[in-house]
């Protein structure tokens, strides 16, 4: 806001995380197995997130928001990864394989 | 550019909606749900910044704390069938 290098920086973090979050919304969608679909929504809310509220914070300025957005950016980068690896762990544990090799097939049904 | 970044987010919340509808398992839909969430904390950020009150990041602040809280819980009890011990037949504690 004070400075054009601040807003320019802010506009491009900004369009990054929506690129982001546009990927991992599509990846949510498209894949074809839970674990892959894991794969896409934890990396893209984790990197997505950070990008966003990055830029946000350049938009800000040195203000009080600044500091309740680092905040939130603290606590999304600590949770979305626990999140992310809870429910990997959880649906392993409950006997939920992966489909895996060239053709996606799933490990126990060849046996 | 903020209405940009909040059409991406919703639009990506449109796609989440549609695979906790679709999806095939009950952890399918609790990762579009916790994915959804964190969108929603971005969506409330992001919109106020839009509207050019940003007042509502401590909303955002609370919803990210309850919708990891809710992930953990229902996880919990997805995978042990209660909340209150930790009685599994696997070895390794999560």
């Amino acid at each position: 806001m004070d400075f054009p290098v601040a807003t320019a920086l802010g506009w491009f973090f900004l369009s990054a995380g929506s690129a982001f979050v546009l990927a991992g919304g599509i990846g949510i969608l498209r894949l074809p197995d839970f674990f892959s679909r894991i794969h896409a929504a934890g990396i893209t809310d984790t990197m997505g997130a950070w990008l966003i509220v990055v830029g946000l914070m350049f938009s800000a300025g040195w203000t009080l928001v600044t500091a309740k957005l680092l905040m939130l950016l603290l606590f999304l980068v600590i949770t979305s990864p626990l999140a992310s690896h809870a429910l990997a762990k959880a649906a392993y544990v409950r006997g939920l394989k992966p489909m895996i090799g060239r053709e996606l097939i799933r490990e126990d049904d060849d046996d | 550019m903020f209405g940009a970044a909040t059409a991406a987010l919703l639009v990506c919340m449109a796609m989440t909606l549609i695979r906790s509808i679709l999806g095939p398992t009950v952890f399918d839909r609790v990762l579009a749900v916790n994915s959804f969430g964190t969108k929603t904390v971005l969506l409330i950020a992001v919109y106020g910044f839009l509207s050019g009150r940003p007042d509502f990041l401590d909303l955002a602040l609370v919803y990210a704390l309850m919708n990891f809280i809710g992930t953990i819980a229902v996880m919990k009890f997805a995978r042990f069938g209660d909340l209150a011990g930790m009685e599994d037949d696997s070895e390794e504690i999560l």
